[in-house]
């Protein structure tokens, strides 16, 4: 029988560990059937049916099994799931937590779809190889109280931590692909984005209020930034549907996590700053002003957005050649979109555009902003937006 | 006949302002619906970005955003005894294409029509007599009022977020307004835009020649915006590309900018582009339409039932569709029967270009916005006695220069060669230093009846269809009126110091290759007698009351405004009406 309040803890918790955001193909009408390609450092692997199918998705299972590779990256077949299941963090969830989330998937409509999940080279598809990985980057066991800290904070760490599972992305990796546990949610790229350093202290959230970011995940948008490519995904699947009272709560925590002011680039040079800022005044400036700050909520204010501010500019360099769509939420139906300048600008302007942007304003970078390998890049994937001539 | 689609409850014929605005009060009742646009989807960002939405040659000399006469066009003739011809490059007006319509094109003027205005055939025949009026002059009222318009026009400018100055709220006069206006419920949302220097001393001149000028009510943003639907706007750059281009930058108000994004997150509401509606459906009884049949874009047709139609395209094209569907009489102007078709509107529009001295004034003409400017309204509608004067009408005037742009400003003073180093060298002297207001005076056009729209029976569309034919010209009154406020004008640029003055009058015959503005109007007219009107003052047909027809096709006569406030304000009072009459009792809402 079926337990509503159950099923209902269970949906909340599906969006909250945003399972839609790899396990459903964008656009499809059948949530959760899998299919989706994930691209890791290391290959290709494609997100598994979980529909309550029993050949093809997980109709089949029982509850511990089900468990078993939630929380401890275990198949059915006793073998382990590679980490692009975000299992280390779903660890901190409580056996009733993922219980719940099955009571919900189990009322989603079976779909028949098999899918291949392994497309990794040799020997990565060698799924031993995995426990290794495990034995270094896996910790398991629930979350666990901080007492000294508020019931809000404990409540935001629980879902940042947990199933929210910010880390995966912006937790930067070793080269085996683990959280580098001493620099939590200071920036990583990933499929052509920077998941940017979204820390507090002297880190790019520096000025950014509680409130904005709560208000951030809550509706894709604040004064200082819009979520687009990624994360526009993950506002739009998983925290727009979360409630007022647990963005607050993931804000508290995040906005307590200190991280280094992002260092200078002393690679920039006068000449490519002064070119950049005749090209920004010339393209910029009508949306994002003379000064940076752009629009609250409609246009990003280039001064205070996290993904300028982090140390990598792959996602500068991505909207700039590129374009953006943001995100359009129910409290911001907008969706503001940035223009691609790709076809308008050579790699050089691009860079120097880019330079100008994340060193102009007084925060600058490590690296110096290369767009002929962000071109190659982003021409990789499908284009965000066509805004050729025609 | 072709395939059959699922059954909705509501279609709509178009997709810019009135469709737009009708499809989100809709779908918002519940009801599931369906938008069918003949042109294509249009975003900013991909559309009409900053990186090239500044393009003159493109947006403005080639017509980019407008509907291509390749894909259809209407015949045009001055008079009843000639032949019409095709209109084969828009001229003296531009008709739209494509998500937002007119709506992403426009200058953002957003004015109200007079309270007279609604009741311009009893109002005139009471303050002049009905001998005052020319015998062919077919002027009526228009069967609603503009009080119960105001709720509807304040509801647009808040979508938009207007900026302006309000002139009268609640019977209170405000200073710095347009004192003539009607009352409204509240002040306009934003603050007047910036005004540049040449129309700042326009503003100066009209008020020592005693005049009350104000800010031109503006759908540009004079700061950033969110909308009652929760939609934003950014603030206004001043960069002059607006008239004839969309705005890259989110600062003019669109459908796109105002309701489509909330529109598209309604799992209710759908909408198809490149297709085209051929036909409105009828049942066997005539008096019920059953859907319309449309064209996509890959030439398969398809028929679409609704239990509501909603036609919400161009006027002309409104008009063009009744026709071709056989709904209502079509109009004769022969024996003055009929109602489709009649009561056909355009504009009176002329110009003072004026020269000044140009070591003394620098007007930087480019720092602009489609709809800035300075206007004085003491000419327009009945504002002032036309008794001595011979004429009726009226409209506004104003400094309303909206850009600077390179191709088309080059005002140079008569006597200068059309070419070559003299004509250069006099572009060169006077681009700083001349003011061309354009529509700068903004006349009404009342309705005639030899003035109208049929079926053409020569030229057909891609379809085989009849084109629309628009038989107009201007009359003695319209020439008469443009001549008494034109000269008015000009005495305001004598009163700002210009050292020489073009006075460009507006004659007959109606000229189809001259710009004026694209506000074409009536055609099938709303009013009070079936008889005399296609439409009751719901916007319902009068022959099958599950249509609604929207847009400027509903006026009875032009006003000396631009008509997007007013089309607005009636596609929100006749989806009030629809809402709170209309879906509780489907049938006719008026027994006449």
């Amino acid at each position: 029988m079926q337990d509503f309040a159950a099923v209902e803890r269970g949906r909340y918790l599906t969006s909250a560990a945003d399972c839609g955001s790899c396990h459903t193909i964008p656009g499809s009408d059948h949530p959760f059937s899998g299919g989706r390609p994930i691209e890791t450092p290391f290959g290709v692997l494609v997100a598994p049916n979980i529909t309550p199918d029993r050949e093809t998705g997980i109709g089949a299972w029982s509850d511990e099994e089900f468990d078993a590779a939630v929380r401890s990256g275990r198949r059915r077949d006793g073998k382990r799931l590679y980490p692009a299941m975000p299992f280390p963090y779903f660890a901190r969830m409580t056996s009733e937590d993922v219980k719940d989330i099955r009571a919900y998937l189990s009322t989603i409509d079976p779909v028949r779809n098999p899918v291949t999940v392994n497309h990794l080279p040799f020997p990565l598809n060698q799924r031993m190889a995995m426990a290794v990985w495990d034995e270094l980057y896996f910790t398991p066991g629930i979350f666990k109280d901080e007492p000294s800290k508020s019931k809000q904070w404990n409540r935001g760490a629980y879902l940042v931590q947990g199933p929210g599972h910010c880390g995966a992305c912006h937790t930067p990796k070793t080269f085996l692909g683990g959280d580098e546990s001493s620099k939590p949610l200071q920036g990583y790229t990933l499929q052509g984005w920077v998941a940017p350093d979204i820390t507090s202290g002297q880190g790019p959230l520096a000025q950014w209020s509680r409130d904005a970011v709560a208000q951030y995940l809550k509706t894709g948008h604040n004064q200082f930034a819009a979520a687009a490519g990624l994360m526009g995904e993950v506002v739009e699947l998983s925290t727009s549907r979360l409630t007022d009272d647990d963005v607050k709560a993931m804000a508290t925590y995040l906005k307590d996590v200190s991280g280094p002011k992002p260092t200078a680039d002393s690679s920039a040079d006068a000449k490519v700053l002064t070119a950049g800022g005749a090209i920004y005044q010339d393209l910029c400036s009508a949306c994002h002003k003379s000064d940076g700050t752009g629009v609250p909520n409609l246009i990003p204010d280039l001064t205070h957005a996290a993904t300028v501010n982090t140390g990598d500019p792959t996602t500068v360099l991505r909207v700039i050649l590129q374009g953006a769509q943001s995100v359009a939420t129910d409290r911001e139906p907008t969706g503001p979109a940035m223009p691609a300048f790709g076809w308008q600008l050579n790699d050089e302007q691009v860079s120097a555009v880019a330079s100008y942007v994340r060193n102009h304003w007084g925060k600058a970078q490590r690296e110096p902003t290369e767009a002929s390998r962000s071109r190659h890049e982003v021409h990789q994937s499908e284009p965000e937006q066509d805004a050729k001539p025609k | 006949m072709g395939r059959k689609l699922p059954r909705k409850d509501v279609v709509i014929i178009g997709l810019g302002w009135t469709g737009s605005i009708m499809a989100y009060e809709l779908a918002d009742a519940g009801l599931d619906v369906i938008a069918i646009e003949r042109g294509p989807w249009r975003n900013t960002a991909t559309d009409y970005p900053p990186g090239y939405a500044a393009d003159e040659l493109r947006y403005r000399i080639r017509h980019e955003l407008f509907l291509s006469p390749s894909q259809t066009t209407f015949t045009f003739r001055n008079k009843m005894d000639q032949t019409a011809l095709p209109i084969r490059s828009w001229g003296a007006f531009m008709p739209p294409n494509g998500v937002g319509g007119g709506g992403v094109h426009w200058n953002a003027e957003t004015w109200r029509f007079l309270p007279s205005d609604f009741v311009l055939k009893t109002h005139l025949t009471e303050r002049y007599g009905a001998a005052f009026l020319p015998e062919d002059m077919t002027i009526q009222d228009w069967g609603v009022t503009y009080d119960e318009l105001e709720p509807h026009y304040d509801r647009f400018e808040y979508l938009c977020g207007t900026s302006g100055q309000a002139g009268n709220v609640k019977g209170t006069l405000m200073e710095g307004g347009n004192p003539f206006e009607g009352p409204r419920s509240r002040p306009y949302p934003n603050p007047p835009q910036e005004q540049p220097f040449g129309h700042t001393l326009f503003g100066k001149a009209a008020r020592d020649l005693g005049y009350k000028p104000f800010p031109q009510p503006s759908g540009n943003m004079s700061r950033p915006y969110q909308n009652p639907l929760g939609v934003r706007l950014g603030p206004c750059t001043y960069c002059g590309f607006c008239e004839w281009f969309g705005c890259g930058n989110y600062s003019k108000a669109s459908p796109q900018t105002t309701v489509l994004p909330a529109l598209v997150r309604k799992p209710n509401f759908t909408a198809r582009d490149n297709s085209e509606v051929t036909r409105i459906n009828l049942d066997s009884s005539g008096k019920r339409a059953t859907g319309v049949t449309f064209v996509d874009a890959a030439g398969e047709e398809w028929e679409q039932p609704a239990d509501l139609v909603v036609l919400s395209a161009f006027a002309i094209f409104n008009v063009q569709l009744l026709l071709l569907s056989g709904i209502g009489k079509a109009y004769d102007p022969e024996t003055n029967t009929g109602v489709v078709g009649r009561n056909f509107t355009h504009q009176t529009i002329s110009d003072v270009v004026s020269f000044f001295d140009p070591t003394k004034f620098v007007f930087n003409p480019f720092i602009a916005s489609a709809a800035i400017g300075m206007c004085i309204d003491e000419f327009n509608g009945d504002n002032f006695d036309h008794g001595p004067h011979g004429f009726v009408g009226g409209g506004y005037m104003g400094q309303i220069q909206t850009n600077g742009r390179p191709i088309e400003t080059t005002p140079v003073p008569p006597g200068t060669p059309l070419w070559g180093a003299q004509w250069k060298k006099a572009v060169k002297e006077n681009y700083q230093s001349a003011m061309k207001p354009g529509t700068g005076v903004h006349g009404s056009m009342y309705s005639y009846r030899d003035v109208y729209v049929d079926l053409d029976p020569t030229y057909t569309d891609r379809f085989n269809r009849p084109l629309a034919r628009i038989t107009m010209d201007f009359h003695d009154n319209e020439i008469k009126q443009n001549k008494f406020l034109t000269d008015k004008f000009a005495e305001i640029f004598q009163a700002m110091g210009a050292r020489q003055m073009v006075k460009e009058y507006r004659k007959a015959p109606y000229d189809v290759t001259k710009y004026q503005t694209t506000h074409l109007c009536g055609g099938a007219i709303m009013g009070s007698d079936p008889g005399t009107s296609a439409l009751n003052r719901y916007l319902q047909n009068w022959d099958v009351p599950n249509l609604f027809v929207l847009g400027a096709s509903a006026f009875p006569q032009n006003a000396g405004y631009n008509p997007t406030g007013t089309v607005a304000a009636l596609a929100y009072w006749a989806a009030d009406a629809i809402r709170s009459k209309y879906l509780k009792n489907p049938g006719q809402l008026i027994n006449a």
